[in-house]
C-alpha cells in the first residue's frame, strides 16, 4: 500500500487525531465512557494504521519489540505495584484510599494509576500480537 | 416506542449479516462481515445504555479482530473457503434447532429489559449506585466499580492479556532467534 497517496496523505491527517482521541479517553475515563483498556485499543489501532500504510518496518522502527515488551510488563507492574504501595501505607492491597490524605484525592490517584497501567499493558501487548502476526509474512 | 424500533431494526440486520456470514465463500468478505457484525452488536450495547461495553465491542471487535484477521488471511493462499455441497445435514439441524428453542423458552422467565425489581439489580447494584460518588468521587459508576470496588478481577484481566501477549510471542513471534549467527553456523555445521 505504499504507493497510495490518498491514503497516505488521509492517515497522516488522521494518526494525530487517533492518539489525542486515545490519551482524552484515558484521561476521561472517570468522568465518560472509557478507560483504560479501550484507551489502550485506540491508542494500538493508531500504530496499526500506521504499519498498515507504512509499512511493518517503518512501525518497528517507533516502537521496537524490545520496548513493547518492557512496556508491557510496565503496565502489569504498575498496576500491581499501587497494590503493593497501599499494602507499605498500612491499607489493604489496592486500597487507594491510603494514598492521599483524603479519601476521594486517594480514590482518584489510584484508579488513575492503575488505568494507565491497563493502558500501557492493553496497548503493548495489542502491538505484540499483530506485529506477531503481520511479521510472519515476511519473507 | 423508538427504541423498539430501532432494536427490531438491527436485530434484523443483525441477522441477515449472520445469515450472509454462513452463505459467502470468500474469506475477505466474511473478515468484512464480521466488522459489519460487531458494530452493529456495539449499536445495540448504546441502545442499551451500556456505552461503555459499546465502546470495547467496536474497538476491539470491529478494530483490532478485524486487523488481526485480515493479517492472518494475508499469509494463507487460498481466499476462498473450501464449499460442502450437497444434502442437507440434519442431526446438527435437530441440535441447533432444540437448542434455540430451549434458550427462548427460557428467556420467557427472565425480568424485563432494566426492571427494577430483578434479582440483578438488587444485589450489589444499589450500593454502588448510591456510594460510588460520594466514596470514590468518580462520576462514571463503570469506571469506579472496574478500577477501585473490582480492582482484583481488573488486575486478573490485565495479566490475562499480557499471558495472552506472552503466549503469541512464544508461538508465532520473536522471528530473529532463528537467524542468530549461532544457531544459522549450528545449522551449516550440520549441513
Amino acid at each position: 500500500m505504499t504507493h497510495n497517496l490518498i491514503l497516505r496523505l488521509v492517515s497522516k491527517t488522521v494518526i494525530p487525531l487517533i492518539i489525542v482521541f486515545a490519551l482524552y479517553v484515558q484521561f476521561h475515563g472517570d468522568f465518560g465512557p472509557g478507560g483504560g483498556f479501550q484507551a489502550g485499543v485506540i491508542l494500538g489501532s493508531s500504530i496499526i494504521l500506521y504499519a498498515l500504510v507504512f509499512g511493518l518496518d517503518a512501525a518497528e522502527k517507533v516502537f521496537p519489540s524490545t520496548i513493547l515488551r518492557l512496556l508491557a510488563s510496565l503496565g502489569v507492574l504498575l498496576y500491581a505495584g499501587v497494590g503493593v504501595v497501599t499494602l507499605y501505607l498500612d491499607g489493604n492491597y489496592l486500597e487507594y484510599t491510603v494514598l492521599a490524605d483524603t479519601q476521594i484525592a486517594g480514590q482518584h490517584l489510584g484508579i488513575l494509576l492503575v488505568e494507565l497501567g491497563v493502558g500501557i499493558a492493553v496497548f503493548a501487548v495489542m502491538l505484540i500480537i499483530f506485529f506477531a502476526f503481520a511479521g510472519r509474512g515476511r519473507p | 416506542m423508538i427504541d423498539i424500533v430501532i432494536d427490531i431494526t438491527l436485530l434484523t440486520f443483525l441477522a441477515i449479516t449472520a445469515v450472509a456470514i454462513v452463505r459467502i465463500t470468500n474469506l475477505f468478505a466474511i473478515i468484512m462481515l464480521f466488522g459489519i457484525f460487531s458494530f452493529l452488536s456495539a449499536t445495540m450495547f448504546v441502545v442499551m445504555d451500556a456505552v461503555d461495553v459499546a465502546f470495547t465491542e467496536a474497538a476491539v471487535g470491529a478494530g483490532i479482530s478485524t486487523v488481526l484477521m485480515l493479517a492472518t488471511i494475508a499469509l494463507t493462499k487460498d481466499q476462498n473457503e473450501k464449499q460442502s455441497v450437497g444434502r442437507i445435514s440434519w442431526l446438527p439441524l435437530a441440535v441447533v434447532t432444540l437448542t434455540g428453542t430451549a434458550l427462548v423458552y427460557g428467556t420467557l422467565d427472565i425480568p424485563a429489559f432494566g426492571d427494577p425489581e430483578a434479582p440483578a439489580q438488587k444485589h450489589v447494584a444499589p450500593y454502588y449506585i448510591e456510594r460510588s460518588v460520594p466514596e470514590t468521587g468518580v462520576p462514571n459508576i463503570v469506571t469506579a466499580v472496574l478500577a477501585s470496588y473490582r480492582g482484583f478481577d481488573t488486575l486478573g484481566e490485565v495479566f490475562v492479556i499480557f499471558t495472552a501477549g506472552i503466549a503469541v510471542l512464544l508461538l508465532i513471534g520473536d522471528k530473529r532467534r532463528k537467524s542468530t549467527p549461532g544457531r544459522n553456523e549450528g545449522g551449516e555445521n550440520d549441513a
